[in-house]
């Protein structure tokens, strides 16, 4: 009795210091979406076309109806190019992915996709930002996954790898797909 | 002489603020509010800086938008809770106390706590006095004094 009071100190001691080293191998960049299991935020936005007002650009009342991926981009963010490929494989595989250029001038988005390729279904430009506050996006790219119903399930913070993909995004697309 | 007036200009400076003219609200005591509530806000992007001191464009944007609620009549509250509603409790430099911060909060005083419960303790089970001992035999003092040597 007297030994296991004896080394209580050091065991809690060692407790706290296993706890907080576990908060030291996260990472403080990714913040938890408060959107998820909520609907997502209004928004209008205008398209990014080099017609009068932008062309058709992107409401977040068509997302309704089937799981889409809302991918959150940039020409002048560095880690888009390096998820372009992924996002014209998950395109390629059937599911729609649509895309809010952020703080980025239409003409520069238009570029990049020349550039790149265009995986997206639909399009809106967020220049001023707003849109883009009200999803909590705290930098590009971030992807939301919204189900059937128009709610945010899923947030992914920077680019989606591969194994992102095929590991958590796919198989949650398709138990979203299959949700009533 | 220089080098006391360069002493004294470092020690006088202080960090500027990002805040640029054009953000800023013409009506002075709304502008000291939003002062007072983006010194408050996190930026997301940079973390360990206020939306106040940060250059990055989101946080301009965040500046932006507090003054415009401001503008628009909020209360300080409803603005902070603005931006705690897209961006989460994360963002408040000083986060509140909640569930999930309880040991944020108390967790030092817990710590204080049993510390202290346990010097008390330890303090409490040491022996208060040592038992009386057998005093000394005949036999043993002589064997003493011879080991101590000549005394005069």
């Amino acid at each position: 009795m007297k030994r296991v009071l004896f080394i209580l100190p050091v065991i809690a001691f060692a407790g706290l210091a296993a706890f907080l080293g576990f908060g030291l191998t996260q990472d403080p960049k990714e913040l938890p979406s408060q959107l998820i299991d909520r609907p997502l935020p209004e928004f209008v936005l205008p398209g990014i076309t080099d017609a009068p007002g932008g062309g058709p650009g992107l409401a977040s009342a068509s997302f309704k109806g089937e799981p889409r991926l809302l991918n959150v981009w940039a020409s002048w963010c560095a880690a888009c190019p390096q998820e372009h490929p992924v996002l014209e494989r998950i395109a390629a595989e059937g599911f729609p992915v649509y895309g809010i250029a952020w703080k980025d001038k239409p003409e520069d988005s238009r570029a990049f996709l020349a550039r790149y390729g265009d995986p997206y279904s639909g399009m809106g430009s967020d220049f001023p930002g707003r849109t883009a506050i009200d999803l909590g996006v705290t930098g590009a790219p971030e992807t939301f996954v919204v189900d059937k119903k128009g709610r945010v399930r899923f947030k992914q913070i920077g680019p989606i790898s591969p194994e992102v993909w095929e590991g958590q995004i796919r198989p949650l697309m398709q138990k979203l797909r299959a949700e009533a | 002489m220089k080098r006391a007036l360069l002493a004294l200009a470092l020690m006088l400076a202080t960090p500027a603020a990002a805040v640029l003219p054009d953000e800023m609200l013409p009506d002075a005591a709304q502008e000291a509010r939003a002062r007072a509530i983006s010194k408050d806000l996190r930026c997301v992007v940079c973390q360990n800086q206020s939306i106040d001191d940060s250059d990055a464009p989101l946080a301009r944007d965040l500046r932006v938008l507090v003054r415009e609620q401001i503008a628009r009549g909020s209360s300080d509250a409803e603005v902070r809770d603005y931006v705690v509603a897209r961006y989460g409790n994360f963002v408040l430099l000083k986060p509140p106390m909640e569930g999930d911060t309880l040991l944020l909060w108390l967790g030092p005083f817990a710590i204080l706590l049993l510390g202290g419960a346990g010097l008390i303790f330890w303090q409490r089970r040491k022996p208060v006095a040592t038992p009386d001992a057998t005093p000394l035999t005949e036999a043993e003092r002589a064997e003493l004094d011879r080991l101590a040597g000549p005394q005069d």
